[in-house]
């Protein structure tokens, strides 16, 4: 045991002396943490409107009036004609073109049903959502609409008509705030990103620059080699994620619903798979070239496939199979499932024993990688 | 002097040529990757889990139960009878959403107050949370509709299209993303280790006592991987256009260029953080750590930068690749010629030029 502790004391020696890494692990993701969260979200601030008017109405006023009364829309460019609205759109002036076509208000006190046009340009990721809050002003402006019609109109309806009183909730983001769904993930992310790379190149510049001879002819056993280049960095991971997580609530204000001493249980486990990809990396490779474009493969797969910025339910379904083996996936979904629906031991159990098993596998194989014979 | 810049031009092409595993490696990462994540990167709302809660079930619930899932989306994977396990579920991530149902359901849809029901969904994603509810609360709305007979209610329809992406498929706004982020990464990484390598194996040595000028260090090192990036940058277009019908609506020409452009920006780039730092170690480090995020939330391949927050904006502007995602977004997707690409394209030039001289400027001729 007191052999592994020299090396670890070493590893750390490393680290510490080393000034531009120290910089690089812990200035860039503090920076990178405050500065990308906010960047993360779809948010629509302020849609730009063209609204076209064929039939100048009373009733395309209130449509107009809806839309300038809203806080996400502001209708900066009024137009007659359709040909002119395609152009704005394409050249990217405005987001959305509306257009009520003539004769709109007559065939609306007739009961026709006119239509509204909304052409919404869908080159952004964010059409979805500014087609959704443009659809609810409408319908709005329509149930309004109905409303005053209703006496003249419908004064043949049935008197009994079925209904339907709906009660909408949205639970654990009520306020529907991207900082809080983004920052554990952003945080997670750093974190395995930094850990995987200082494991990933670290055997592998054993190797390259020849030290590698040394440790192989000390009295260390394979197992307490790979423990021992893996404890060093598992507590900074820890660290990091600490205080990371700090900053996120100091500065994004996330919340913690559930109990960190689980959250840390977790991330324990989690690290130990994350790092030991790392390390088995480390062992299979030769240089640490090749060492960094398997840890950029592994990373990018990480920050794609899971669930960390877009959802893993939207995939095809052979895609949602492989992002069960990404470590990631798993973590993530207990580090925003305790922070942010205070889920409890018994609600992430699942996640977690598939983490303990990646770790031991990872380990496992790790070790038995790592050959004290071959240099 | 020339000749001696041939000759470092030869020498790094072997280099990349007798590493046949790396140069593989190299050629068919993005290609990969971008089939990969092209496939991954979605945010259609799809496969919703509901559970369906209700005291009592009755003719009418089947009903509605059926309406939900006659639609795609809706998947009922619970029926409960009371409310204690929904928050268990929703903490497990085992439903999306749940629809609570009054009990003696058809009987109070015909009371004069109408028939309770309360529609909860898990928001902690905002964006997939306030989708859900939307699909939720307009099948309902059908579900009222198709109630009563009688016709009415609507006074206008609301018709929506989308332009240049008509059915709003991900793969439209993500696939070009993707391209940025593949072509920066990998062509940063191709260049970061080169000068880094030479330091730590001391071969800088022969390099430093060479006749060869900075500048001429420099370049030899970024020419011969522009071959290697533009390769990169012809096969992930192909790609996008074979496999994800990504459309081609402006000048092919000028797409190839601006993708050589782009890929002589990020060789620079990466030659540039070669140059400050002394080993491989810190080079890897400074590339992954400093250009993953950074290029992927700050460059509008999966986030508008119009949704950021104003003190952000700005921020984005030096990163190389949201100006390569705008130029490859517009001619694709748009058709847009040069003539409406010239400030992105001339952003993209004087990049090269601040990445490369700033390298000339910081090669050091001395080994510490």
């Amino acid at each position: 045991m007191r052999t592994i502790f020299y090396l670890v004391q070493k590893e750390t020696l490393q680290v510490l002396r080393d000034r531009v890494m120290l910089f690089q692990i812990i200035m860039i993701p503090v920076v990178q943490l405050l500065l990308v969260t906010s960047a993360a979200t779809f948010e629509v601030r302020q849609a730009d409107v063209q609204f076209v008017d064929n039939d100048h109405s009373q009733a395309s006023r209130r449509v107009s009036e809806a839309f300038a009364a809203s806080e996400r829309f502001s209708i900066t460019e009024h137009s007659s004609s359709a040909e002119n609205a395609s152009r704005s759109l394409q050249a990217g002036q405005v987001d959305l073109t509306l257009h009520v076509p003539a004769g709109f208000d007559r065939e609306l006190n007739r009961g026709e049903q006119p239509a509204v046009r909304l052409v919404v340009s869908g080159e952004k990721a964010s059409a979805g959502v500014i087609q959704s809050y443009a659809q609810q002003i409408l319908q709005g402006v329509a149930a309004d609409l109905g409303a005053e019609q209703s006496p003249q109109l419908q004064s043949t309806a049935p008197a009994k008509r079925a209904q339907l009183d709906v009660g909408a909730r949205l639970w654990y983001n009520v306020t529907l705030e991207y900082d809080d769904f983004m920052a554990p993930g952003i945080l997670t992310i750093l974190v395995t990103i930094i850990g995987t790379l200082l494991t990933a190149q670290n055997i592998a510049r054993e190797k390259e620059i020849g030290t590698i001879e040394q440790l192989n002819v000390t009295p260390l056993t394979k197992g307490e080699f790979i423990v021992g280049k893996l404890l060093p960095f598992w507590a900074l991971g820890l660290l990091e994620f600490a205080v990371g997580l700090g900053i996120a609530w100091l500065a994004f204000d996330i919340p913690f619903e559930g109990s960190l001493f689980l959250l840390f249980g977790v991330a324990g486990i989690y690290l130990t798979s994350a790092l030991g990809i790392g390390l088995w990396i480390s062992a299979s490779v030769d240089t640490q070239q090749q060492a960094m474009f398997v840890t950029y493969f592994v990373l990018v797969l990480y920050l794609f496939m899971s669930g960390l910025f877009t959802p893993v339910t939207s995939m095809p379904a052979w895609a949602e199979w492989f992002a069960e083996l990404s470590p990631l996936k798993h973590f993530i979904e207990v580090v925003r499932g305790v922070l942010m629906k205070g889920a409890g031991p018994m609600e992430i159990w699942q996640p977690t024993a598939i983490l303990l098993a990646y770790g031991i596998l990872i380990l496992t194989v790790a070790v038995r990688q790592y050959s004290k014979t071959k240099a | 002097m020339m000749n001696a810049f041939f000759g470092l031009i030869r020498k790094e092409v072997y280099h990349i040529l007798r590493d046949r595993r790396t140069l593989t490696v190299l050629l068919l990462m993005p290609l990969v990757q971008v089939l990969l994540f092209g496939y991954a990167i979605r945010t259609d709302v799809e496969d919703i889990r509901l559970a369906l809660v209700t005291p009592s079930p009755d003719a009418e619930t089947h009903r509605l139960k059926a309406t939900l899932e006659g639609s795609d989306r809706f998947h009922v994977t619970r029926l409960l009878r009371s409310t204690d396990q929904l928050e268990s579920l929703f903490q497990q991530g085992a439903i999306d959403q749940a629809l609570v149902v009054e009990s003696d359901f058809a009987s109070a849809l015909r009371a004069p107050s109408g028939a309770g029901v309360l529609l909860i969904t898990d928001a902690m994603n905002p964006n997939i949370g306030r989708i859900r509810q939307d699909y939720a609360q307009a099948l309902l709305g059908d579900y009222e509709q198709s109630l009563n007979t009688s016709a009415g209610g609507i006074p206008f329809r609301i018709e929506t299209r989308a332009r240049y992406n008509p059915t709003l498929e991900s793969a439209y706004f993500f696939v070009p993303g993707l391209l940025a982020f593949v072509l920066t990464i990998v062509s940063a990484l191709m260049t970061a280790l080169s000068i880094a390598r030479e330091k730590e194996t001391g071969t800088m040595e022969t390099m430093l006592v060479s006749p060869l000028q900075q500048w001429q260090v420099v370049s030899g090192k970024v020419v011969p991987y522009v071959v290697v990036g533009f390769a990169n940058a012809v096969t992930v277009l192909g790609v996008a256009y074979s496999v994800f019908d990504v459309p081609l609506r402006g000048s092919l020409g000028l797409l190839l260029g601006e993708s050589l452009l782009f890929v002589l920006v990020c060789l620079s780039l990466g030659i540039f953080i070669s140059t400050r730092t002394d080993s491989q170690r810190t080079a890897m480090m400074g590339t992954l750590v400093g250009l993953m995020l950074p290029t992927t939330l700050l460059s509008g391949m999966i986030f508008p930068i119009s949704s950021m927050p104003d003190w952000l904006q700005p921020v984005t502007h030096v990163v190389p690749a949201k100006w390569f995602v705008h130029i490859i977004r517009e001619i694709l997707l748009k058709g847009a010629g040069l003539d409406l690409l010239g400030l992105e394209t001339l952003v993209l030039v004087g990049m090269a030029g601040v990445f490369l001289g700033a390298s000339t400027l910081s090669f050091n001729v001395r080994l510490e």
